[in-house]
């Protein structure tokens, strides 16, 4: 029930697109098609399973350990960075299929914010190893929820007639609260129940 | 001289990051629920944003073009440190409340597009204005932003009451969708004034 809450909480009730604000610039530049939104949450999903893993054991045995919790910030950001490398390096000598449909995102990701903030918040939020690499996984199905839907509003609003002042950022941001709006029924799910 | 005004306000007005370029998003949108957390958001992007770009163009001779871009990341990690501990010692209260956004400077596009499109090709002075122009129209976004959602969305101004009590405050504006529309609207309301149409 536990990790329950965690997955809906993570996919929909803090949703980081519509309530935290985490991973904003992928989410406006890279909507514009379901199959790129779509390739790019692949590889999200991804790295922000294996990046939940690695921040958490690097904190614990490296961090916590030595007392150097002041250098999170540095120490975090050089293994996400280091992750994607090794998980591009990875794709492209196992499967080059794979990497085709992934590759051109992952070096997008190490300045993808949601990463970095899924890290940090699963270390403010003390969860331990499972619960943070469920919370990683989970934040980013959200994520990837939202970026999907989105592309696939945006696809239709290519036909629509819009004020010229208004379009590209000014709609897509108005667009986005509304969808937030929406995402807002959510808060309430299961309250009594899970959380 | 003429030059480090041009570049000066360039980042205020021309190539205002938030409301001009549209970059690094996620913080005007997240911190600005209240005046003073957009304020202490935009000093500590000021201070991280001008101190890399210094330190980057004082050795951008150095660098080595390969391994730059970890360099870069290294530089704007230590200084968001910086601010991060700083802004916790100076004001905790609205350290608790920025949060992640804080040490999520560190990937905030705005400070990686001057280290890498300015700071590594200019001199330090120039580089010095260039974060502080920049760093000031984040700051001045932020406030616009701030200022609207909680006078809003809360009646208040920095914690000062300016609207009557009889004004029900839209708590939406507070809340995330607020965020999105106040700057949907906000830039939309810009692109009329000067012109400037985006593509669809």
């Amino acid at each position: 029930m536990h990790y329950l809450a965690i997955i809906i909480g993570g996919v929909l009730i803090n949703n980081y697109i519509f309530s935290r604000f985490l991973g904003l610039c992928p989410f406006l530049g890279v909507s514009k098609q379901v199959e790129t939104a779509t390739g790019m949450s692949l590889a999200v999903i991804f790295v922000m399973t294996m990046a939940s893993a690695a921040t958490w054991i690097v904190n614990k045995y490296l961090l916590v350990q030595y007392e150097l919790q002041y250098m999170q910030t540095i120490v975090f950001i050089l293994v996400i960075a280091a992750l994607v490398q090794f998980v591009e390096m990875v794709i492209l000598k196992t499967s080059p299929v794979l990497y085709q449909s992934l590759g051109i995102y992952l070096p997008l990701i190490t300045t993808n914010c949601a990463v970095l903030g899924v890290a940090l918040l699963n270390i403010s939020e003390e969860y331990n190893f499972l619960e943070s690499v469920i919370n990683g996984m989970a934040s980013a199905i959200g994520w990837s929820l939202a970026i999907i839907l989105f592309a696939g509003i945006r696809e239709r609003w290519a036909f629509a007639e819009i004020p010229p002042s208004m379009r590209g950022f000014p709609i897509a941001l108005v667009a986005t609260g509304l969808m937030s709006i929406a995402f807002f029924g959510f808060q309430g799910l299961f309250r009594g129940i899970l959380f | 001289m003429k030059k480090l005004w041009d570049t000066f306000f360039n980042g205020i007005i021309n190539e205002n990051p938030t409301l001009r370029l549209v970059i690094g998003m996620c913080a005007p949108l997240a911190v600005t629920t209240a005046v003073a957390n957009g304020f202490w958001m935009g000093i500590a992007v000021i201070f991280v944003l001008t101190a890399s770009n210094i330190l980057i163009s004082a050795l951008r001779k150095i660098i080595p073009e390969q391994i730059r871009i970890p360099i870069f990341v290294v530089i704007i990690a230590t200084f968001t440190t910086v601010a991060d501990l700083s802004l916790k010692a100076i004001q905790p209260d609205i350290h608790a409340k920025l949060g992640v956004f804080v040490p999520l400077i560190v990937v905030n596009c705005i400070i990686f597009a001057r280290a890498e499109a300015f700071a590594s090709k200019n001199n330090v002075l120039l580089s010095t204005v260039d974060g502080l122009g920049m760093g000031l129209g984040f700051t001045l976004a932020l406030i616009v932003l701030a200022t609207i959602r909680e006078l809003l969305g809360n009646g208040s101004w920095w914690g000062i009451k300016l609207l009557p009590a009889s004004f029900e405050p839209a708590i939406v504006m507070i809340l995330p969708p607020g965020a999105f529309v106040t700057l949907g609207y906000l830039l939309g309301g810009l692109n009329l004034l000067t012109g400037k149409t985006g593509e669809n």
